[in-house]
């Protein structure tokens, strides 16, 4: 198939991980961290790790939307879809993420109309089709999926359809990187850079991290080659003790981003002031709202919401699995009380959640070689 | 301690779509709630039917409901389905289907030419598959009450000679065989209820098995220890239930496991493993070493059989697990379906 299979072709691989054998050598250890969750899935589901040197640590980042998301915004999305006549619409990722009372299939389940939808457009057709109900969109992602509700708030506002709005939880890449940048128990040498949010923003909103920070990035692909060759140049650039920021998925990332996306953020979305992510806290400028050309169809304006904080059950260490501090099978629920059956955190929801990931891919592997050596 | 004073081990407070999509959450339930309460203690190892002694004959009995929707896909209707899936299901616990029983949920408002289509859909897979179908009952409900139409068929097969399907006799050394492409019904199912705007040209791959069965037991019987249709849930959970019931490790190689590239295509645009899409004309088969060029031989000779593949091998470790290893060395494990497939976003 194109455009998989030549990434994944065995005789490159094994070339670009010898490579990468060759520049890591023995003397240090590498802490790379990967932004995306996407990243994060791809890690696990080719099983990167077995063809790694085990002086090169990749530290998930937060990059997985749906993970970051604090429980109390699920809840007030809920909340709003509690009323009559209100269809629930969210993508498939939204559909098994907790709220205090459940998650949204959850609710389905007990007689809510929730929907799953595989764009913001679908959203708006079910508006269409339902003109006496009215369908609210649970809206997330980072910039990789703000354009597409950007476009479609721009069209339901153009046919003038009333009975749409939009729960407006999309969020920003750079301010998250910041923060984990800022946070003091990090040491990270490099990133293999997100790669379906620089398709909109380009790279040269990373070149601070180069340059301010010293730590070179490398906007990867998703493919097992483009990430083992995103590590080697990420290598070369530590070896020469350079920091620059690098494009390895020009396939796809043109280094100015798209402008016609931008363009459509820009005309629907202004930064909220601040905006809570979970296990990262309030962070400044960090996340978009609905700005008031379009305020008809913000459901945060048209409707009340509870907007509660909840925090996260006691035990559970998302937060410090979000930022790389913990690994997940660290965390003390992993396995046992957090399950992808009956998550507690997001991360052990969504596909693109290291927990979840790690759960379905790796932690009996790792089990495996724990007994093995326990019994040599 | 009889059953109805023991906890039940199944502690979900209500039913999910999960419980029904036939991965974790359906076995959750089987093994939680209805067989503690229906079959006592220990039932074993839950096969595709039951062996049941009658006057000192054998045979093996099953039933399945059909509840699909769109009512009639690329390649096949529901009608089909209802014969095939049972066909199969008694097919590859080693029996050959005799009589099928239906039974009809009809939603008040159904189309008289709806319902005719999938009753001759039926009488058609039933002359194709050779079973008769003999007997049969049908209940109305009130409109909105039911998806349009439901079926069940029950079956009755005759144990075939020189076979015995059993987990527990699965080796290490031994060979998994798949009998061609995976994830063509899943993906057609998925592209016909027309959500996802997504065209592509795959059609349902429902059929009786039981040619290929019938071609591999005669060729291999004494070697075949263990097979399955992969339908909800897919090969991973199949393989995964096997791994649990024989307490070996299923390894497979990624490059083995045949799938059209259109399948793949659409996994990969949906976030989507192959290995956790519904089949409905397919079955995997554990075959003991010196068999497996018999078998394999055999099912590339029988109609319909040409893609079959040796796609792993039962290995020790890891112990209880499916693992997919991949031709340059990298390696995962594939856990059964939890709830239903959900596409991810980016």
């Amino acid at each position: 198939m194109r455009f998989v299979d030549e990434f994944r072709e065995p005789e490159l691989i094994s070339k670009t991980a010898e490579e990468i054998r060759r520049l890591a050598g023995t003397e240090r250890h590498y802490r790379l961290m990967e932004v995306c969750g996407g990243h994060t899935h791809a890690i696990y589901r080719f099983g990167l790790k077995d063809i790694l040197p085990a002086n090169i640590e990749l530290i998930h980042g937060p990059g997985c939307p749906v993970c970051v998301l604090p429980m109390g915004r699920i809840d007030d999305g809920l909340s709003i879809a509690q009323q009559p006549d209100v269809i629930f619409a969210a993508f498939g990722d939204m559909m098994r993420v907790p709220g205090t009372q459940g998650s949204p299939l959850e609710h389905k389940a007990r007689g809510m109309d929730v929907r799953i939808v595989y764009s913001p457009s679908d959203a708006l057709k079910l508006a269409r089709l339902n003109p006496d109900k009215h369908v609210m969109f649970f809206a997330i992602g980072f910039e990789t999926t703000a354009p597409s509700t950007a476009l479609t708030m721009m069209r339901g506002r153009a046919e003038g359809i009333r009975n749409f709005s939009v729960f407006c939880n999309h969020v920003t890449i750079i301010p998250a990187i910041r923060a984990i940048l800022d946070s003091p128990d990090m040491r990270l040498d490099a990133f293999i850079g997100p790669g379906h949010v620089s398709t909109v923003i380009g790279c040269r909103p990373y070149e601070w991290i180069a340059q301010n920070e010293r730590k070179p990035i490398v906007v990867s692909g998703f493919e097992p080659l483009d990430m083992l060759q995103s590590i080697v140049m990420l290598l070369r650039q530590l070896k020469a003790g350079e920091a620059k920021v690098e494009n390895q998925y020009k396939r796809v990332v043109p280094w100015e981003g798209n402008r016609a996306a931008l363009r459509a953020i820009a005309e629907v979305f202004q930064l909220r002031p601040y905006f809570e992510w979970r296990g990262l806290g309030f962070i400044s400028q960090s996340a978009l709202r609905i700005n008031d050309k379009y305020a008809e169809w913000d459901a945060e304006q048209r409707f009340e919401v509870p907007g509660i904080r909840v925090t996260d059950p006691k035990a559970a260490q998302c937060g410090e699995v979000l930022k790389g501090v913990l690994k997940p099978h660290q965390c003390k629920l992993f396995g046992r009380e957090c399950t992808p059956e009956h998550p507690i955190g997001a991360l052990m929801v969504s596909s693109e959640g290291s927990c979840a990931a790690y759960h379905s891919y790796e932690h009996r592997k790792a089990a495996m070689v724990t007994s093995l050596s326990s019994i040599a | 301690m009889p059953a109805e004073s023991a906890s039940l081990r199944f502690r979900d407070p209500q039913i999910e779509m999960a419980h029904g999509a036939g991965g974790k959450a359906s076995r959750k339930l089987v093994e939680g709630l209805f067989a503690p309460l229906l079959f006592g203690a220990a039932p074993g190892p839950l096969g595709d039917s039951a062996h049941v002694d009658i006057n000192g004959t054998k045979v093996a009995i099953t039933t399945d409901s059909f509840v699909v929707k769109p009512l009639s896909f690329p390649g096949g209707s529901i009608g089909e389905l209802a014969v095939n899936g049972t066909v199969n299901d008694l097919a590859v616990s080693g029996a050959r289907a005799e009589a099928l029983v239906v039974t009809y949920v009809l939603e008040a408002g159904l189309p008289t030419t709806v319902l005719e289509a999938e009753v001759r859909a039926m009488a058609k897979a039933a002359r194709d598959a050779g079973v008769r179908i003999a007997a049969g009952d049908t209940k109305v409900v009130e409109h909105g009450k039911a998806d349009q139409m439901y079926v069940t068929t029950t079956g009755i097969g005759r144990l075939l000679h020189g076979v015995t399907i059993d987990p527990r006799s699965v080796r290490v050394g031994d060979r998994i065989l798949l009998s061609g492409p995976i994830g063509d019904h899943g993906i057609t199912i998925l592209l016909a209820r027309g959500e996802l705007d997504l065209e592509a040209d795959l059609r349902s791959d429902t059929r009786s098995v039981l040619p290929l069965v019938e071609a591999l037991v005669r060729a291999a019987g004494p070697g075949v220890r263990w097979m399955r249709d992969p339908t909800r849930g897919g090969a991973a959970t199949s393989l995964n239930e096997l791994a649990r019931d024989c307490g070996l490790g299923m390894v497979l190689f990624e490059d083995q496991i045949p799938v059209r590239d259109m399948v793949r295509g659409a996994c990969e645009l949906l976030g989507l493993d192959p290995l956790h899409i519904a089949n409905e004309g397919q079955f995997l088969a554990v075959v003991s070493p010196e068999y497996v060029d018999a078998a394999i031989n055999a099912l590339s000779l029988a109609p319909g059989g040409s893609e079959a593949q040796v796609i792993g091998e039962v290995r020790e470790q890891p112990a209880g697990t499916v693992l997919v290893t991949t031709l340059y060395g990298g390696s995962r494990i594939v856990d059964m379906l939890v709830g239903d497939p959900l596409p991810r976003i980016c």
